[in-house]
């Protein structure tokens, strides 16, 4: 139990104070790297909730893809970040109070906060216990029978976010000399071998 | 001491906490603001785990799927408007985003 208790409050601090950095790093890129490393804290504290599915699926969904992209946007686009921190500390005092504001709330209904009597008998879905079925195996039992269109509207929202983000990015650049396979392939000899007479000493 | 509801709820208050600020204290960067809004996704699904978990009822869980399904899919948006923005303006200053005002 003290490992667990360790081991939490090891997750929480690394995470808590790398979400500090993502939000104060004086390089973008630092901001990335804390992010991936507050993902891997909180696959970490998942982990150690017993959601172990959650866990990998955050570090392949969160580190593999997301963060990557905004990696690559960050060092992609050429943007004076210098200029862009300029009213920093500008907003510090509002966004301080606001944020002072949203925890002392979070702490009223935290501290106020107890579980409803019926709580228990509103089981959805009761989990399984461990040691016979896994978290991930009865994960894909739920998700594949009583939330398969949940499932497929997941994919959907994947399918568009996809064409979204290529239909967005896709450019015609003006200027470019690329190959196009449909006009090679329709050209026939009329249209590129023309027989001339040439009258002798005349030329073309 | 033993590790229950509470201490999942209170950093996940705190990261949400941390997202909000994020998001004013770094008024003009907007790939900052997105990762801030990230960190907020995390933080609710950091709740719903672990409520999932103390309930022992697997539907969170789901439900925290979606979430980062839709998170995903915003990060991809997101910066495929950003990227867009940049090369029509080459800048990403969010005050210069009001082409809209008219």
């Amino acid at each position: 139990m003290i490992v667990q208790s360790l081991a939490f409050y090891v997750f929480s601090a690394i995470l808590v104070a790398s979400g500090v950095m993502v939000i104060s790093a004086r390089n973008p890129v630092h901001s990335v790297l804390y992010l991936i490393l507050a993902f891997f804290q909180a696959a970490g504290l998942c982990v150690l909730m017993g959601a172990e599915f959650l866990a990998m699926i955050l570090i392949i969904v969160y580190v593999g893809a997301v963060a990557v992209l905004f990696l690559f946007v960050v060092m992609m686009l050429d943007i004076n970040f210098r200029e862009l921190r300029s009213g920093f500390l500008q907003y510090l005092p509002i966004g301080g109070l606001i944020g002072f504001i949203l925890l002392a709330e979070l702490a009223v209904v935290l501290g106020a906060w107890i579980v409803a009597p019926g709580a228990a008998a509103q089981v959805a879905a009761p989990a399984p216990p461990i040691d016979q079925v896994t978290n991930t195996h009865a994960l894909g039992m739920l998700i594949y029978t009583h939330y398969v269109y949940l499932f497929q509207a997941a994919g959907i929202v994947l399918l568009i976010a996809m064409v979204g983000a290529i239909v967005l990015t896709l450019r015609q650049r003006e200027g470019v000399r690329k190959q196009n396979i449909a006009e090679q392939l329709a050209r026939r000899r009329e249209d590129a071998v023309v027989i001339r007479k040439v009258p002798t000493g005349g030329g073309i | 001491m033993d590790i229950g509801l509470g201490h999942y709820l209170t950093v996940a208050a705190i990261l949400f906490t941390l997202g909000v600020f994020g998001i004013f204290l770094n008024r003009k960067n907007v790939i900052i603001i997105l990762m801030s809004v990230e960190m907020m996704l995390l933080a609710v699904n950091l709740n719903l785990i672990a409520f999932s978990v103390y309930l022992n009822d697997l539907v969170g869980q789901v439900f925290s799927l979606i979430i980062l399904t839709v998170a995903a899919a915003e990060a991809a948006i997101g910066l495929a408007i950003l990227v867009v923005y940049f090369r029509n303006r080459g800048s990403i200053r969010v005050e210069d985003i009001n082409l809209m005002r008219g």
